[in-house]
């Protein structure tokens, strides 16, 4: 026999007419290996065919699956029951709009994210079907892969303050997706382009330096130098754009 | 409830993974309105759990020297075992390198060639030269005679995905994402789109195209353990073989990959091997050089599925606490720290995350576990689907016929953007070239007719049966009797279990409601769909009495090039429960049918 466990899971389903916000308890046997993907899903195969989650990979690559478990923002996919106390608590990540029970719209709120800063090679060459790639040093290409690795599950707009106060702030995930352009030499924007679309309180200024994106990246991005990054560069920016001619 | 929105475009394009997203860029910038419908948001699709990288013929890399389409067509016809259409390989191998090209200039952080000696682990040295490094690089994986696949680190589906994502965010396509296909709207004579269901609320709405796509990935979700993410469900092929006019193809060539880990069932890539990773049995002996002498841990994935399993069953697997059935061993230590850490750091997590085991230090169980499926909607080489006017598909959801019996490693996330942009073009001429009619009422007829089922579903007018006890017992027997090795008894007792699955997913109740977004009434609208895919494979493994590529019949061990040089085509008549079998001729007009290089036929004798 395994140890029982008992989930608190938020219920609340903004579709259904009367329904409200509350907790439900679910208790589970819990087996070797298992997962919340696993649980959750035995949830609904056995006890509640209602219940609303995410899941798409179950591997952690896809970020789908991110909840506060036990008030934690994590993959759930790759949260090991065996790791968290008998009784323990599930919740929708906030600031991003509820679908319902624990599903939120990421979607939505990444791709804004994507149009707002323009999140794609700016250039203006033109692809030549004949013509070889444009050689890049393979340190560089490593360098860019290191903030692309982000999957875009939200923990890191879910646990920052300043995402939770103030409706355009981009979180540690959108100033790290602005990162990866600025080291790309295939972007041709300058600086003073970028300061455009982060530099502002929205962007890389609204930070407060709590720095909980860099606890809670289920990637384990450098988000705190990445930030620190492109803050320099922003202050860079902005200080010429302030002070023409300034030699900084 | 009727229909909510209708919503009209051009194109309408079912999935957003990579070949969908690739062929809505080649729509969309020939002018043509397009509407991507998803699942889900598109970076979350299965494309990007693709973790080794794209077959193409650069031959930058020092062990790639001298590679050209050629070669990489003639490894893809082998590792078909000449299932495959050879004008569509051919065209594939020749458009690929430009595609790794374009997505390069789109933003994809290809590894690059860096000059200098190298050793690698499997012990072959190499120089590569100041004259290539900053081109893009590849690495070894298997059945191909050079090294061509190019990769960024082991998470090159997700690079990809996110960059081609980049371009549809940037042309501004609209994504309409939890949003799910329930049903092909078709005169009978041309497609006009779709019935979906809004994952959000429950919604139906309805989509109208001149062209309709479809790109929804693979099935791998039919077996009850499959490396593919759950919305692997084959909801594309299975709408499509609803209408009775589209044929899906080959289904019963399934791939199994070598290298599931149990009990997740998650993959650890080809890249691992490619890389110099080694296969180890219960005794810690290397037994792969031992049936496959020449490519060894690297010939095609069908043969080293195949090998792995026959020597567990003579009783070299290991007993472990990672699974309730035998496996084998992963072991990729001698690659050492930095190399797992770097270039295979995805698996490195999954291993970490799933069983705790550093892949660095410790070995990592694994076992072949379904992973691709090779038939689909069958289409033509331009995209279009068999049976209906302005209904295309691509990518695995496709049987463009890339593959035929077994596709080789690479070639998949290769495919995807490659008949993205071959086919979507033609979609793009077919579609400026067309005028539509829409009788409104075959629209609402559609509409009624998932209505009814819903409201039926839900009543539970048909019967109670519970959804996931029949998509459990699915599995199980997709497991049991549809595996890695066939017989036509074990095939004829699963045919049999899968009908009578059948028709009890005909009489499914809802436990729940179904009200607002109810994920029990989501499977079980699909659900019929799904056994009667599950039954398009196993009834035509059942009916192919040879063994070509992926497909192994323990009774008809050969491959019969004389009888099946032909491909199989499932269609579903109204009130059947099974498939009917067509067949049409495989042409083999640039390659004839010889030996593969590796596998049963080659390698001969087991060495003791």
């Amino acid at each position: 026999m395994g140890r029982q466990i008992t989930i608190s899971c938020f219920r609340f389903n903004p579709n259904i007419p009367g329904d409200k916000p509350r907790m439900q308890d679910y208790k589970l046997e819990e087996y070797e290996g298992m997962t919340l993907f696993i649980a959750l899903n035995d949830i609904r195969e056995k006890l509640d065919p209602t219940l609303v989650f995410d899941f798409v990979c179950r591997a952690a690559i896809c970020g789908s699956c991110a909840m506060l478990i036990n008030g934690r923002p994590r993959l759930a996919c790759k949260t090991m029951t065996r790791n968290l106390p008998s009784h323990f608590t599930v919740m929708p990540l906030p600031v991003f709009k509820l679908i319902g029970d624990l599903s939120v719209d990421t979607g939505k709120w990444f791709r804004d994210l994507q149009m707002r800063t323009e999140a794609w090679i700016h250039t203006t060459k033109k692809f030549d079907f004949n013509a070889l790639e444009v050689r890049m040093d393979n340190k560089i290409a490593e360098e860019i892969y290191e903030p692309e690795r982000c999957v875009e599950c939200g923990c890191c707009v879910a646990c920052c303050i300043t995402a939770n106060i103030r409706d355009d702030f981009m979180g540690a995930t959108g100033i790290n997706r602005v990162c990866r352009f600025i080291i790309d030499p295939r972007d041709e924007r300058a600086d003073a382009e970028y300061f455009e679309v982060v530099g502002d309180e929205g962007g890389t200024f609204g930070c407060v330096g709590l720095m909980a994106c860099d606890d809670m990246c289920p990637m384990e991005l450098p988000l705190q130098e990445n930030l620190a990054f492109v803050r320099r560069k922003m202050a860079g920016a902005g200080l010429k754009l302030t002070f023409p001619g300034i030699k900084l | 409830m009727s229909a909510k929105n209708t919503h009209y475009c051009d194109v309408l394009v079912i999935g957003a993974g990579l070949a969908a997203n690739r062929s809505a860029i080649e729509a969309a910038q020939a002018g043509l309105s397009v509407i991507i419908l998803s699942l889900v948001p598109p970076r979350r699709s299965h494309s990007t759990a693709a973790q080794g990288g794209m077959q193409a013929s650069l031959g930058n890399v020092a062990m790639g020297k001298g590679d050209n389409p050629q070669i990489h067509f003639e490894d893809t016809v082998k590792g078909s075992d000449w299932g495959c259409d050879q004008e569509v390989a051919k065209m594939f191998c020749e458009t690929v390198p430009s595609m790794i090209r374009q997505l390069d200039s789109w933003g994809v952080p290809w590894n690059r060639v860096t000059a200098g000696k190298k050793k690698y682990a499997s012990g072959i040295e190499t120089e590569d030269t100041k004259e290539k490094e900053g081109l893009i690089t590849a690495r070894d994986f298997g059945g191909t005679a050079k090294w061509r696949c190019c990769y960024t680190s082991d998470g090159t589906g997700h690079t990809v995905v996110f960059v081609v994502d980049t371009v549809v965010c940037k042309l501004n396509i609209p994504v309409h994402d939890r949003v799910e296909a329930i049903s092909l709207i078709h005169d009978g004579v041309t497609c006009y789109g779709c019935v979906a269901r809004d994952l959000r609320n429950g919604e139906l709405n309805v989509y109208l195209a001149k062209s309709t796509i479809i790109g929804t990935g693979g099935a791998g979700r039919i077996y009850a353990a499959s490396t593919n993410a759950v919305i692997c469900e084959g909801t594309g092929g299975a709408i499509a073989l609803k209408t009775g006019l589209v044929p899906l193809g080959n289904m019963e060539a399934i791939q199994f990959h070598p290298t599931g880990m149990p009990p997740v069932y998650i993959l650890m890539t080809e890249g691992a091997r490619g890389d110099g990773g080694y296969l180890l049995d219960k005794n810690m002996h290397r037994f792969m050089p031992d049936y496959e002498p020449k490519k060894k841990e690297l010939a095609s994935r069908d043969v080293v599925s195949r090998r792995m399993v026959q020597h567990i069953r003579a009783g070299f697997g290991v007993d472990s606490k990672y699974s309730t059935q035998q496996h084998l061993w992963l072991d990729i230590r001698h690659l050492g720290q930095k190399w797992v850490w770097t270039n295979l750091r995805e698996i490195a997590n999954i291993a970490m995350n799933f069983n705790g085991v550093d892949p660095a230090k410790e070995l990592v169980p694994v076992i072949p576990t379904q992973h691709y499926t090779m038939g689909g909607v069958r289409t033509n080489k331009d995209g279009a689907a068999y049976g209906l006017k302005g209904l295309f598909a691509m990518g695995e959801a496709a049987c463009w016929d890339l593959h035929g019996f077994n596709r080789l490693g690479g070639n998949s996330l290769a495919e995807t953007v490659t008949a993205g942009y071959i086919c979507g073009k033609q979609v793009a001429k077919y579609t400026l070239g067309a005028t539509q009619d829409f009788n409104m009422k075959v629209v609402e007829d559609a509409v009624k007719f998932e209505e009814e089922n819903i409201n039926n579903l839900i009543s539970g007018k048909n019967g109670k049966e519970n959804v996931y006890d029949i998509r459990t017992a699915m599995g199980t027997t997709m497991m049991e009797h549809v595996h890695i090795f066939r017989t036509g008894k074990a095939l004829e007792q699963g045919v049999a279990k899968l009908q009578e699955l059948y028709k009890r997913s005909l009489k499914i109740g809802l436990r729940s409601s179904g009200q607002g977004a109810n994920p029990e009434l989501a499977l079980a609208i699909k659900m019929p769909g799904q056994v009667r895919t599950a039954l398009c494979v196993a009834y035509g493994a059942l009916m192919r009495t040879e063994s070509r590529g992926s497909h192994f019949r323990e009774d008809f061990p050969k491959r019969d090039d004389a009888n099946w040089l032909k491909r199989t085509l499932a269609y579903w008549k109204e009130g059947a429960d099974l498939p009917t079998l067509d067949y049409e001729p495989v042409a083999t007009p640039l390659l004839p049918p010889g030996d593969r290089g590796y596998g049963e036929a080659s390698a001969g004798p087991v060495k003791k």
